[in-house]
């Protein structure tokens, strides 16, 4: 294997920003790239993570902020001279070309040697195993394969950095796991250094190194796969991070991190996250795994306990998700390990540890840049 | 299969399909009977006309005949011996092929500028477009009040001192000229800017990314996408503008240098009252145009002609 990526020690986002007709797309991301990262950028549509990518690859000019690549700009470098490869969500592939073809096509550009040329692309094919179809047009092939020769075409350049702007969507779901594994180890394999754009948490969870995620173009948490998961850093993060039940109550008291909160004839202890009073309005997130009915192998935990009548039951191999309606009629996805009736009433339980409790706002500074922080200081 | 049990030993049941989806079944679409008015229309006005008018064409006058010998090919002798009309192939050819190469080339860039978005876009469009809605004849008359050499636009120049002698620029080879980019350039710039839009955008992104400065984009990725489609719009704007008729009596030298074909075919049917000649000179027309569409049709077989929209 001789195809490599070009080495770099870091990559630094400044305040990079952009705003279309003065709506702010992108607002003050900073993220320090490490060589041979994988970072996923990761938020609902619309959230910036596209235009966060395009900035980098040079397809959108900033508005504001600087792009560092070892401590010199390469935001004012024009996209192809960037040596950036990008992997497109259509795959963009040159319909009138071969799949060879569209792998020489960067080669070609930046005049490499003939005898070279082939080498690298013929080795490009073999990596994304598609031998037997370089000489097909892109119309020729399936989803999948036109996706691995986007993909061949963006590494055959041996770039400094990888762009990949939602390569998955467009494929089937267990097409969409083979290619999530032939990412990786081609990540791996060629010490690439990667930024994938997704809204697929349980994708950027599963192949990223760190996740970046995203907010109506504001960064809401950086972190780990396990940091977001286990302590997503506001309502939204775990709101996307799979804590599909969010309960809106009141704080009752709090002691250091453990609060309790209440309302709707519930009451809940919890772990606060983020600064929390008594008699605030909160945000209580909790994981279907982490609320399970109570049945003889699943006691109480914590004194925490709420009563809910049963609407749903799917079967889900090793348990039951079962969605109930709580008394005050909120719908909550719950676990059991056996099948209530529909209709019957059933009591629910949680991890005091594992029920996070977020106060409503999601501007905590932690959310904000720098310069924003300073303006709400002038502002107050 | 039909189910007409009638004949069969094993009586199979009796379909419930209706009569039209069992002829469908045989490859009969009744719907396709809708067509015969419209078809004898076609005939009556289209088809035997244009029949007609090639037997004319083998029917030569006696002084045809007397003067160019061949029997009943006496009009096609006269066609290719006699200078004052055969040369008009060639000053159809002078006028419609430049007019046409300009008008597919000056609309590529005017459409790749329209694809992006800006303030008064529109507005632009519609200017660019609006020639179509003025007929030959209004275009003809604008020509000789604008650029003739009492007209507007040299007595300004005269008045300013930039020339001394009106500029000629009607009743000659640059009026007709004029008056075909006129009314052939809206079509070329509507007709290029559909398939230039058809284009996704981000192939030519992709071609950034790689490397690939605007004239290597230019040359390798947009233009063989677009070729296919600027073949297409020369035919028609050729086409348009071999045909050309007004214009070339109006604004052009109607017995020099703009004695089009058209012309003759005219002059051939009103003046000589030589149907048979005047069947030839419209026949040759159709069959000159037909070898330069064959020709631009042979050279965009050999392009690339599937889909321009990423996927494939």
């Amino acid at each position: 294997m001789t195809i490599t990526a070009s080495k770099f020690q870091s990559l630094e986002l400044r305040g990079v920003g952009r705003s279309f007709g003065g709506v702010d797309a992108l607002v003050g991301l900073d993220l320090t790239v490490r060589a041979g990262e994988f970072i996923a950028l990761l938020g609902p549509s619309g959230c910036g993570k596209s235009t966060a990518l395009n900035c980098l690859a040079g397809l959108l000019p900033l508005t504001h902020g600087q792009i560092l690549v070892d401590g010199t700009r390469v935001d004012t470098v024009a996209a192809e001279n960037r040596d950036f490869g990008m992997v497109f969500q259509n795959y963009a592939l040159f319909p009138h070309l071969t799949v060879e073809r569209n792998i020489a096509f960067g080669l070609q550009m930046r005049k490499v040697p003939k005898a070279e040329l082939k080498r690298r692309v013929a080795e490009a094919i073999a990596l994304v195993k598609l031998e037997q179809h370089a000489t097909k047009l892109p119309g020729q092939l399936s989803g999948g394969q036109q996706q691995r020769v986007a993909i061949a075409r963006a590494v055959v350049m041996e770039p400094r950095l990888v762009l990949m702007d939602e390569p998955l969507s467009n494929l089937d779901a267990k097409l969409r796991l083979e290619m999530r594994t032939e990412i990786r180890r081609l990540h791996q394999s060629l010490g690439l250094t990667t930024i994938y754009v997704t809204h697929d948490q349980e994708e950027a969870l599963s192949m990223a190194d760190r996740l970046v995620v995203l907010r109506e173009g504001r960064v809401q948490q950086i972190g780990t796969p396990e940091e977001l998961h286990n302590h997503p850093a506001n309502w939204h993060v775990a709101d996307f991070m799979g804590y599909r039940n969010l309960v809106d109550l009141d704080v009752v008291s709090v002691d250091g991190p453990n609060v309790t909160v209440a309302g709707n004839g519930v009451t809940l202890h919890g772990t606060a996250v983020g600064a929390v009073t008594p008699g605030t309005a909160v945000r209580a997130a909790i994981r279907p795994e982490d609320l399970v009915v109570v049945s003889p192998s699943l006691p109480v935990r914590g004194g925490n306990t709420a009563k809910a009548t049963v609407s749903v039951v799917e079967y889900h191999g090793r348990e039951f998700a079962v969605g109930v309606t709580t008394p005050g009629g909120q719908l909550l996805h719950v676990r059991s390990d056996h099948a209530p009736a529909v209709g019957s009433t059933v009591e629910l339980t949680a991890d005091p540890a594992r029920v996070l409790v977020y106060p409503l706002a999601l501007t905590g500074a932690a959310a904000l840049s720098d310069e924003e922080n300073e303006l709400l200081e002038v502002r107050r | 299969m039909s189910s007409a049990t009638a004949g069969r030993p094993h009586g199979r049941t009796r379909s419930t399909a209706s009569l039209r989806h069992r002829l469908a079944e045989r490859g009969i679409d009744v719907s396709l009977l809708m067509l015969l008015p419209a078809l004898v229309v076609a005939i009556g006005l289209f088809v035997y006309p244009f029949s007609y008018g090639i037997g004319l064409t083998f029917q030569p006058t006696p002084a045809t005949q007397e003067q160019w010998g061949g029997g009943v090919l006496a009009n096609y002798l006269a066609f290719f011996k006699d200078p004052f009309v055969f040369n008009s192939v060639w000053l159809t050819m002078r006028l419609a092929l430049p007019a046409a190469l300009f008008n597919v080339l000056a609309s590529v860039p005017m459409a790749f500028k329209l694809r992006k978005r800006f303030r008064g876009k529109k507005l632009l469009t519609t200017l660019l477009v609006l020639p179509i809605t003025l007929g030959t004849v209004l275009t003809a008359q604008g020509l000789l009040i604008f650029a003739g050499r009492q007209g507007w636009l040299n007595r300004f120049l005269i008045q300013i001192g930039v020339i001394h002698d009106p500029l000629p620029l009607v009743n000659n080879y640059v009026g007709v000229f004029l008056s075909l980019v006129i009314s052939g350039f809206p079509f070329a710039f509507l007709l290029i800017s559909s398939y230039l839009s058809g284009i996704d955008p981000s192939i030519e992104a992709a071609a950034k990314t790689m490397g690939a400065g605007w004239g290597q984009r230019f040359r390798r990725v947009v233009l063989p996408l677009l070729a296919p489609g600027l073949a297409t719009t020369f035919i028609l704007t050729f086409v348009l503008a071999f045909s050309v008729f007004p214009s070339a009596r109006l604004v052009g030298d109607a017995s020099g240098a703009t004695r089009v074909m058209a012309l003759m075919a005219y002059r051939a049917f009103g003046e000589q009252t030589d149907y048979p000649m005047a069947s030839t000179i419209a026949l040759m027309m159709g069959v000159v145009e037909l070898l330069v569409i064959a020709l631009v049709l042979l050279w965009r077989s050999f392009l690339y002609k599937g889909s321009t929209g990423g996927k494939g």
